[in-house]
């Protein structure tokens, strides 16, 4: 470790080091720092991701992909089943990965590509110079050190806190968070679809999912948003539904974690810093997806910083090419989420099935939900008005 | 201490300190860690997804 780099980059899950790999092939000095002793370990994700957001970033590889969709499977409450596909044309629309391998692959680019990385370290402050952040304060095997940088990169997840050190507000409040319990597992028929289920049974303001993971096996999980869930925990309610719908099912890991489903927060950059993927709330209020938008994000903000080093001007007018160009595509899309979203969690059992029941006839399996949204809002004007701006 | 971790059900996910208004929380490995800026608001027990956090009345 030297004392001083161009960018510290906080968090080594896929935003943290995509925004690493980038700066560093460009020839900046980088230092990626993960707090745990291991990348990509514990998971705190549903691993799947679509086809065409990944190869934007890295090409597949069969090491850390467990399994291979064709499409989607929305499961109304009264079983009613809403076929779609993000890609018709290959008959494989999706991934689901396993991120403890691919995280580390992702890291290892980065550090191939130049950066320094070191896990077991964990940011414990930020430094200021002259009023300005001048890098961080950071603890590794119970040593503390003082590591200088112009950048510092907040890719430091849910808990993010390299924010809120910096003067943004990235606190949730419980309409803003999914509170999400998974298991992996086994002995079950995971099928060829990755399935949500939707509808108060299941999940409360969120639903419930079923991605398989290679023959015989699945992530099973679901979220309830934090507003919704009163005394109600989701590993109970996953409990209960392997009791009633798998109980051949045998669970081989736990997993837990809340998503952000904020939509955008009103600042992600300050002067001497950026926060990227979850950090910046990037993750999608709908589905909770944050790969690819982390990724993407973590590539414009390498991209900013590159620049920021050209000019050497590391203050906001630079950074905020950044803030802009992620909100003009990632932002937008979830700006629309989060209406969806905000409308989804006020609707009732009974109205998720007439919305079901009014594709009936329509072949949406070679759909994605974008193109399949319009149609439910032809077909449901009243129910779906509040949607009115997306489609008119 | 104003909030007490079950530290045998917690699943170190970090939830929690997403959303404790006071910042007052911390994931450090495989622990949260409370400091005394804890305001006893309860968020976090809340939105745990195991249900480890109680706050101290």
């Amino acid at each position: 470790m030297k004392s001083r780099y161009d960018v510290i980059v906080v968090g080594a899950g896929p935003g943290g080091s995509i925004t690493a790999k980038t700066c560093a092939e460009a020839g900046l000095e980088v230092l990626l720092i993960e707090k745990r002793q291991e990348i990509g370990d514990p998971v705190r994700c549903a691993e799947g991701l679509g086809k065409e957001g990944l190869i934007r970033h890295i090409q597949p590889d069969k090491r850390w992909i467990a399994a291979e969709v064709k499409g989607s499977k929305i499961l109304a409450p009264d079983g009613t089943e809403i076929k779609m596909s993000e890609e018709a044309s290959s008959g494989k629309a999706g991934y689901n990965l396993d991120r403890k391998v691919f995280d580390r692959a992702l890291a290892q680019k980065a550090a191939m590509a130049g950066s320094e990385v070191m896990v077991k370290t964990r940011a414990t402050g930020l430094l200021r110079k002259n009023g300005h952040i001048s890098g961080i304060n950071a603890m590794y095997m119970g040593e503390n050190h003082e590591i200088n940088a112009d950048i510092v990169i907040g890719a430091d997840g849910v808990e993010s806190k390299i924010g809120r050190w910096g003067g943004i507000d990235t606190c949730l409040k419980p309409a803003d968070i999914n509170t999400c319990t998974q298991f992996l597992v086994s002995n079950i028929d995971a099928g060829e679809y990755n399935k949500f289920f939707m509808g108060e049974k299941y999940a409360p303001g969120g639903y419930l999912w079923l991605f398989p993971k290679g023959e015989h096996m699945a992530n099973v999980g679901l979220g309830i948003i934090g507003s919704k869930c009163g005394n109600v925990r989701p590993i109970s309610l996953l409990h209960k539904f392997m009791d009633s719908y798998m109980p051949q099912g045998k669970i081989i890991e736990i997993v837990v974690g809340g998503v952000p489903v904020c939509g955008p927060i009103e600042r992600t950059v300050a002067d001497n810093l950026i926060l990227v993927g979850d950090a910046a709330r990037q993750s999608d209020p709908l589905t909770g997806g944050g790969i690819i938008n982390a990724m993407d994000a973590g590539k414009i903000a390498g991209e900013v910083c590159i620049r920021a080093k050209e000019e050497e001007d590391y203050s906001v007018k630079t950074l905020r090419e950044y803030e802009d160009r992620w909100r003009a595509t990632i932002g937008k899309e979830l700006s629309k989420s989060l209406m969806v979203k905000n409308l989804l969690i006020k609707i009732t059992d009974e109205q998720l099935n007439q919305l079901a029941h009014s594709l009936s006839g329509i072949d949406t399996s070679k759909m994605a939900l974008p193109k399949v949204l319009p149609i439910l809002f032809k077909k449901n004007p009243k129910l779906l008005w509040e949607l009115r701006s997306l489609f008119m | 201490m104003s909030v007490n971790v079950n530290r045998y059900k917690c699943g170190y996910c970090g939830a929690c300190v997403g959303v404790c208004p006071a910042g007052a929380l911390e994931l450090v490995e495989t622990w949260i860690e409370v400091e005394d800026t804890c305001t006893r608001c309860g968020v976090c027990a809340k939105i745990c997804p195991v249900g480890a956090l109680a706050v101290i009345k």
